[in-house]
């Protein structure tokens, strides 16, 4: 079970709840749940969008795009039913605070999702979850048969009149499902394939009804931001990036752990102060910002602020908030094949410069680790990368290229050493390994 | 009662999927975790279980083939009472993951994907689970265990071997 850990930094908002056995209906209820959703209903859905506006709120799930614009797309009258999708299909290497949040709040995520659904008009929510997460499943799904036993789901929620259920759903393995087209996808019982955009979600979704999707966490900071006020949530962040977010620091640190810190928090404090710093007094050797798709930054280069537009300045990304530390012992060609390995093998075949480019990275890098790599393959695997960058029609070619340039160009020496001096080297670990995941 | 007369499932698990098709605006949509739960009732997703789903579903078999070959938690051949899913991804790896799973595969003497003598465990090498700040990680039947150490992992096989182990289905 994972632990909760604390630092005084952070700022407690979404994870305000956590620890305090508010999965249970009753204890949520005496820690202001519920208040948000019926406060949404008396104000009304102009209220509830104009709120998240002022909120400063984006997307947790990893683009950042402002979630209050967001809801404000999804057209006032509609032919087709309109819907809610939850993205709980958290699979991003080094992300884990969805888990937390299922597991510590699921009844902030129904919460939300009402709030989203009364924001937009529409009378029926999804909450995906990935397959491994069988057991908070079970939590989410005995939270949301709580809140119908309640009356809280269902028809005419809080006397309102507004109809509301939510279906909880489960996943069966699969990365490309976290993209918002591939999980309608398979929300309809197919494979999970991104579709062709436009249209978007907002105007063509879920059985073709306008949809809206946001990642877990968004949805669970909705009833804080409503309750807490707009401007108030906006000022704890830092300039266009509002509010709080769960920041997972795993890898070489002391205190490993999911921490809520304000946007804008500095990243070398993050991982010294709040996690403790490199582990067993090692020295840090590059830093994966926001989940294994962000380029990797050197350890001149930390002293950065945790949110969407710094983040970029500095030439990476904010991702899902899970930052990767390494320590000097990494070897970062290993890392490379380690990460393009998963890419490889969660691609789902779709578009050629993807399927082929995650293939070939990954034959090319285990070529290199194994002893058998020439300098040339360093420039191979760059131009693979550059080919895949914006070709693909979702985000996975781009989530697999960013890393790798970010590698190769950051640590070319590096490769080009090993390639010179490990020619004949003993894998630490072997290929079979490597390429026999699932 | 279920409405198909020769379900293969328990009543419990029929019924279950009777009125997990009336959730969704399309039927459809129960598909994915359909295979899912009946993977747990039988063991894998057998030929009758594709037939029978397609049945509940009004789908062709080779649509439900389609999905079934799209998710790596589904599998076509049995596994063991207690499959073992290593995470030896980035966050798992830093913190010894590759260790976990040369020690559980030494310790039960099977590789991936392979099933012991006596049909007890299996063994998985797995993607990224989502317990990053707690890795080295693994689960066993959708049971998290956290900051794993070899010793950890024989006193957590040893639990499953009593039959003492925490099931999650």
């Amino acid at each position: 079970m994972p632990t909760l850990v604390s630092h005084p930094d952070e700022v407690k908002v979404i994870s305000r709840r956590f620890g305090q056995g508010a999965a249970d209906i009753d204890k949520y209820l005496e820690l202001d749940g519920y208040k948000a959703i019926q406060k949404a209903i008396a104000e009304g859905p102009d209220w509830v969008i104009n709120t998240m506006k002022a909120s400063g709120l984006r997307g947790r799930g990893g683009a950042g795009f402002p979630t209050g614009m967001k809801w404000s797309f999804v057209p006032k009258q509609s032919e087709k039913p309109k819907y809610v999708l939850v993205n709980g299909d958290e699979s991003e290497p080094g992300t884990c605070k969805d888990h937390v949040i299922f597991l510590h709040d699921p009844h902030a995520v129904i919460e939300g999702t009402m709030i989203a659904g009364l924001a937009i008009g529409a009378k029926m929510g999804f909450i995906y979850l990935r397959g491994e997460y069988r057991y908070l499943l079970k939590i989410v799904e005995k939270a949301v048969a709580d809140a119908y036993s309640r009356g809280f789901l269902g028809k005419n929620i809080f006397g309102s009149g507004v109809d509301f259920d939510i279906v909880t759903q489960s996943g069966a393995g699969a990365y490309e499902v976290g993209e918002e087209s591939a999980l309608m996808e398979s929300l309809e019982g197919k494979r999970g394939v991104p579709r062709i955009k436009p249209p978007f979600p907002a105007v063509v979704g879920l059985y073709g009804g306008p949809t809206v999707i946001n990642n877990a966490e968004t949805i669970a900071s909705a009833p804080h931001i409503l309750l807490m006020g707009g401007e108030a949530y906006a000022k704890i962040g830092s300039e266009r990036n509002g509010g709080t977010r769960l920041f997972g620091i795993s890898g070489h640190v002391e205190r490993p752990g999911v921490y809520e810190l304000p946007m804008g928090y500095n990243l070398k404090k993050a991982i010294y102060d709040v996690a403790g710093g490199v582990k067993d007094g090692k020295k840090l050797k590059a830093v994966v910002p926001g989940g294994s798709s962000c380029p990797v930054l050197l350890p001149e280069e930390i002293d950065v602020g945790l949110d969407f537009d710094q983040m970029g300045k500095a030439g990476t990304m904010l991702g899902s908030g899970g930052i990767v530390v390494l320590d000097e012992t990494v070897s970062i060609v290993e890392f490379a094949l380690r990460t393009i390995a998963f890419y490889q093998h969660e691609s789902c075949g779709w578009c050629i410069p993807c399927r082929e480019g995650t293939d070939w990275i990954k034959k090319t890098l285990t070529r290199v680790y194994n002893g058998g790599g020439s300098k040339k393959d360093v420039a191979n695997v760059q131009y693979l990368a550059e080919n895949m960058m914006g070709r693909t029609f979702c985000p996975l070619g781009d989530a697999a290229a960013m890393p790798t340039l970010g590698f190769v160009k950051k640590f070319r020496k590096e490769f080009e050493d090993y390639i010179e001096g490990h020619k004949a080297g003993t894998p630490i670990i072997t290929v079979e390994q490597l390429v026999g995941a699932h | 009662m279920s409405k198909i007369a020769n379900s293969i499932f328990t009543p419990e698990t029929a019924t279950r999927f009777d009125h997990l098709v009336t959730l969704y605006p399309v039927k459809r949509s129960a598909l994915v975790p359909m295979l899912l739960y009946a993977q747990d009732e039988v063991g894998y997703v057998s030929d009758a279980v594709v037939t029978e789903i397609a049945q509940r579903l009004d789908l062709l078999e080779l649509d439900v083939r389609n999905v079934l070959s799209y998710y790596s938690m589904l599998r076509t051949k049995p596994a063991g009472k207690y499959n073992v899913q290593v995470c030896t991804n980035i966050s798992c790896m830093l913190r010894g993951g590759y260790e976990i799973l040369d020690h559980c595969k030494h310790k039960l003497g099977i590789g991936h994907k392979e099933v012991t003598a006596d049909k007890l465990f299996s063994l998985e090498e797995v993607e990224c689970i989502g317990a990053c700040c707690w890795a080295p990680v693994m689960q066993v039947n959708y049971d998290f265990h956290d900051n794993l150490t070899p010793a950890k992992v024989d006193d957590i096989l040893e639990t499953y071997r009593a039959g003492k182990g925490k099931d999650v289905k």
